[in-house]
Order: structure tokens, then sequence, then C-alpha cells
């Protein structure tokens, strides 16, 4: 039992977010600041009226689905850092769809999530042909695509058909047609006017995943890939095409993350200063998830809840960077859990042998 | 035409420098075997860190040197985590990326009543500029082609001299040596006695401490304050020049040079809409990715580069 515990991911993602939380709290103190009324403004800034709550919900989504992408390329040993820049050609792609080709409404959202699917999953696939074909380091051709992917989004949004008339350094909003905000009843019932489907899609992505991972032979197939190349390979399983195949997946998955958040939350791109960074955010996701599809939904909310939370920090004049902060130190705690898993384990024999 | 010509240099002498910075930090760090693509969160804090000191202090160098020690300090974790520690470097990369520019505005937030933006430094507080009166205004008429080349940043020129001071440790000392070594082949290393964990943990903070000052020279020459979106791809587009220079000082310099060009080029067209700025801004990028497809492959990345190097008992 006790080996057990020591063995789960979780207890070491939990060490890994109390630690985090620390930090933040030395550095609030270090500046003034009442770490407790900080954290207590953060907690009820997300539990203490169901808006808030549903409102860190919709952070949540799109997280999840950066979330899912990076945990999918993880299983089989990628790391698709690539998933900010396939985020923004998903949204871009929505965005176009949706201002510039009027269709009936569901069918419009839809051909839009499928644009931004076929978006990202090809911004992944270049990156994978690169790495299949060329032996291309993919973190590397991945960190290109996320500043191509920034640089032409911004070039789309300041052409004549997409960039607003109405003043704003941003795109014109999408049409009425291509949103999938829920209906304004379920908006007046939770007091969250952004109430939209991408948490109701991000589940079924999660639970789709976590089928095709566990119970399917690509899902095996891929695991193995994921543990080891030759091993696979030996067993004729053509890595090549599992690594493509994972990569385009991956990529899919964070387009998908950009559509949702903009036909659901923003409806339009504004001209971007700097990257927005929800696909860096979701390997954050990915990593507090432990790579599980189900694991990231609750990884995305607690995201989405920091973030949204972190908001109202400024209302008390703290900064919500500490929210970065936070998180930066709950990746590197979780990168070297395999250290404290080591000395935990060795504490806990020492013990055992003492008795 | 001359006039034209000294913009664009002048706008290569201002751009190009915290690219070079950063990049020739890269190179210690990959070479020694360690990724860092937290280069750009180091980048931003050293480059609020410069700021907030010369703010305070009215000196600009004093400012540019702290903002190396604030990328060090990054740099420190970085090695800690995966040198002694044995993370995986990407990921530790990416919290870097988080940590850095996340501290940098949550310091500026407490120490400029709230503001994200830091105040606007004093002319004499930046880093200074060449053949100036005491005043810090050129002894050369305004817009002529000496004022544009001739009396610029000296750390342009500055950096420029340390290209060559890197490029003689990296190939003609012993620690030069050792630090490609050590990304080549750090078991073979510890055989011959050389301890690779202090290798990479100097490398690793140079990297850090290069990278603050690129970014100290963004705040303290090119803008004049710090603000959120100071830096913006820079760090990666050093990244990207220090592939495209296929982990070589003398080459990352190259790339850094186009890049600046590149630069250079959008800034002079400037408003005109001959090019957009924004595809423009792609190029370091592209040519990055054609010359890893074309030229380099996979080949010259250095062996050992990303393993952490576990040492056997």
């Amino acid at each position: 039992m006790k080996k057990k515990i020591l063995d789960s991911s979780l207890l070491y993602t939990l060490i890994a977010i109390v630690i985090g939380f620390i930090v933040g709290a030395i550095l609030l103190t270090a500046i003034g600041v009442n770490p407790g009324e900080a954290y207590a403004k953060l907690f009820n800034g997300v539990f203490s009226k169901p808006k808030f709550f549903t409102y860190s919900i919709v952070y949540a989504a799109p997280l999840i689905f950066t979330g899912l992408s990076v945990a999918f390329s993880f299983r089989t040993g990628v790391f698709n850092i690539g998933a900010e820049g396939q985020y923004v050609v998903g949204s871009l792609a929505a965005a176009v769809i949706g201002i510039l080709c009027p269709l009936p409404p569901v069918i419009h959202a839809i051909v839009c999530l499928l644009a931004a699917a076929l978006a990202g999953a090809l911004w992944g696939a270049i990156v994978g042909v690169l790495k299949v074909k060329q032996g291309i380091n993919e973190v590397l051709s991945y960190i290109m695509f996320n500043w191509i992917a920034f640089y032409l989004s911004n070039f789309v949004v300041n052409l004549k058909a997409i960039h607003t008339d109405q003043g704003a350094e941003a795109s014109k909003n999408i049409l009425a047609s291509a949103s999938i905000k829920m209906p304004a009843a379920v908006a007046k019932l939770t007091g969250c006017s952004d109430v939209h489907w991408g948490i109701v899609m991000a589940i079924i992505a999660a639970i789709i995943l976590w089928f095709v991972m566990t119970k399917t032979t690509f899902g095996y197939q891929l695991r193995a890939v994921g543990f080891s190349r030759t091993a696979a390979e030996y067993a004729g399983i053509s890595s090549n095409r599992v690594f493509l195949a994972s990569m385009s997946i991956s990529g899919l998955l964070s387009g998908l993350g950009g559509a949702v958040q903009l036909l659901g939350m923003s409806q339009r791109i504004p001209q971007f200063a700097a990257q927005e960074s929800y696909g860096f955010q979701g390997i954050t996701v990915a990593l507090i998830g432990a790579t599980n599809p189900i694991g990231c939904i609750f990884a995305g909310w607690f995201y989405g809840a920091m973030k949204y939370g972190g908001n109202k920090l400024t209302v008390i004049q703290v900064p919500n960077e500490v929210v970065n902060i936070i998180m930066g130190t709950v990746i590197i705690f979780i990168a070297i859990a395999p250290v404290f898993k080591s000395i935990l384990t060795k504490m806990t024999t020492k013990k055992e042998a003492a008795k | 035409m001359l006039t034209n010509l000294g913009l664009l240099i002048n706008a290569m002498l201002i751009s190009t420098p915290p690219l070079l910075l950063a990049a020739l930090g890269s190179c210690f760090s990959e070479r020694s075997g360690v990724v860092n693509i937290g280069i750009e969160g180091m980048m931003t804090l050293g480059a609020f860190v410069g700021a907030a000191v010369a703010y305070f202090t009215g000196n600009g160098w004093i400012g540019f040197f702290a903002g190396g020690l604030a990328g060090a300090a990054l740099g420190l974790i970085h090695a800690v985590v995966c040198v002694s520690l044995h993370a995986d470097q990407t990921i530790a990369g990416t919290a870097i990326n988080f940590i850095g520019p996340g501290f940098a505005i949550f310091l500026c937030k407490a120490i400029f009543e709230n503001s994200s933006d830091s105040p606007a430094l004093d002319m004499l507080a930046k880093l200074p500029k060449m053949f100036t009166n005491e005043k810090g205004v050129s002894i050369f008429p305004a817009g002529s082609f000496q004022y544009n080349v001739i009396s610029t940043y000296s750390v342009a020129y500055l950096s420029f001299l340390l290209v060559a001071v890197i490029w003689f440790v990296f190939y003609k000392t012993r620690f030069g040596m050792r630090l490609r070594a050590a990304g080549e082949h750090p078991e073979a290393c510890e055989t011959l006695g050389i301890n690779v964990y202090v290798v990479r943990y100097i490398c690793v903070i140079l990297s850090g401490f290069l990278s603050g000052l690129g970014g100290a020279f963004v705040t303290l020459a090119t803008v004049s304050q710090f603000r959120p979106a100071v830096i913006v791809g820079q760090g990666f587009i050093a990244i990207a020049a220090v592939i495209f220079g296929k982990f070589s000082p003398g080459g990352a310099f190259v790339g850094c040079l186009l890049f600046g060009f590149c630069n250079g080029v959008k800034s002079l067209l400037g408003g005109s809409n001959l090019i957009s700025p924004n595809l423009l801004s792609m190029i370091p990028y592209i040519v990055t990715l054609l010359t890893l497809i074309f030229f380099v492959g996979a080949g010259h990345v250095p062996a050992a580069n990303g393993k952490p190097f576990v040492r056997s008992k």
C-alpha cells in the first residue's frame, strides 16, 4: 500500500502544486502582500459565486484541448512544444471561415471546427514529416512554426477582408452563425454570459482519446513507440507512421482548442503583441494531468481556475503574474519528481530496515 | 542613398546585439550538452532588472551588468534542475519561460506602483553612445552617415568583439575543448577526469548571463523602458541563429547579422506598405527551417545535447 502511494504520480503532482503555492507565498510576502489574503481572493474568485465557477470552466476549455494535445504527443515520446502555433493556426482558420463564409447556424460552426482541426493537424504534420523524412529535431522546428503561426495570424488579421472597421487592432467578429455559445437561458442561469459548448467538446475529446490510447491497437502502438522505438520496430510497428499520426492528431487537438476559444469566447482574433501562451499552458496541463486524458480535464480546470481567479488579484493590487510563477514552479517540481521519488523511497525503506 | 544605408546599418546595429549576446549564450549551453529554450525568459528578466537598476542608479552600465546577473540566476536554476537533478531540459526551459517573464512583470508591478511598464529612462541612464558630448548628444550632425553608424551604442561593437573572444575560448583554450567534449561524449570526459557537471554548470550560467545582457540591451538602448512585450521572440530568434550557425559562435554571428538585417529592413520600411512587416518577421524562422532541411540535417547537433548525464557510481 505504502509502495503504491509512493509510486503514484498524483502524490508528486500534489507536492509540486503545494511547493508552487509556497514559492508564490514567499514572493508575495517579500513584496509586502499577505499571501493568505491573496490566496483567499484567488479562491473566492473561483468558488464564491456560480458565475465565477462557470467562468473557471469556460477558461478551462481551450486549456484542456492543448493539454490533451501535449499529453497525446508525450505518449509517443514526442514533446509537442508546437501546441502554441497549432492553436494559433486553428483559431485563425476558424476565424477566416467564421468571418468570410456565411453558412446556416450549427453547420457553420462545424465547418469552422473542421477547418481548425485540419489547420492544426497540418501544422503538426509538417513537423512530423521533417522529423521522419529529414531527421530534424522536432523541438527546433516546432519552435520555428510557433513563430511563423504568430506572424501569419498578425498578417491575416491585417488583411482588408478580415480586419475590423471598428477601429480596433483586431479582426472582424465572426458571424453569429459560427458561434458556439450556449443558449441565452444557460447564460442567464449561470450568470456567465460567455458560457459555450467548448467544455463539452473538450470532455468528449478527452474520453475519445482515453479510449484510443488504452483500448485500441493504435493506442498500443503509440505507447510501444514511446517506450522504445527500436523494440517497436522489431515488433513490426512502423515508428515513422506512428510519429506522423500522433503528431498530426496532437496538432488537430490544439487547433480545436484555438477554435473553441475563438468561436465560444473571444469571437475575434486580436493583433498579437506577445504569444497568448495557450499552447505552453497546455504543456503544464499535460504534466499536471500526468499525460492522462482524464487527468487533463481536471488539470485544465485547475489552470483555468488559476487564470480566472488570478485576474481578481489585480483588484486588490496584487500582481496576477504570481500565477505564472506558481505554474512555472509546479512544472519544475514535476520535472524533477523522479528525484523526490528516490529520496522518499530511500527514506521509507531505511525505516523499514530499521524495524 | 548613403543616408538610407546609414539608417539600415543603424537599425542593424540596434537589433543585432540582443540576438547576438543571447545566441552566444545559447552556444555555450547547447555545446556543453544542455538544451536551453528558456533564453526568452532569461532575456525578459534581464530586460526588466536592467531597466530597473539603471533607473535607480542612473547608470546604464550597472543596469546592463545587473541584467546579466538576473539572467545568470535563472541560468543557475536551469543548471540545478537539468544537470544535478537530470530533469527533461525542454520542460525545464518551458518552466523558465513562465517564471522569467512572470517574475519580471511581478517585480515591475511591485516596485513601480502596480504598473507593468517601468518609467522611461533618462538619456544618461541608458547605455552610452560613442562620440557624444557630455549631454549624450552625438558630435556628428543628426541623420548623417557617421551619426548613424559610428555614433551608436558601444555595446553593439563590443558584442561583435565578444564573438572573437568566445571563438577563441571555444577553440583555443582547454575549457573550450572540455565544454565541446561534454556536449559530445560526457562519459568519455569523465573517464579523462573532466568534471562534466562543473563544465555544464558554468556553461548554462554563462548562457543565462549573456541572455540577460541581451535582454538588458533592449531596455537600455532600444526601448528605454521595460514593457511586458519588450522581448517578443528575440530569445527564440537567437536559438534559430545558433541552429542556422551550426552551433558555432561564428556561425551564430552570421545568423544574427542576417536576422538583424531583416529587422533593419523592417524598421526602415516602417509605415510604408511595400512588404508586410509581419511577413518580414517570419524570415528568420523560415530561413532557419530551410537551413535545417537543406544544409544541416541532424548530424551537426552536439551528440549529447538534451540528454541528462547521470554519473555512474
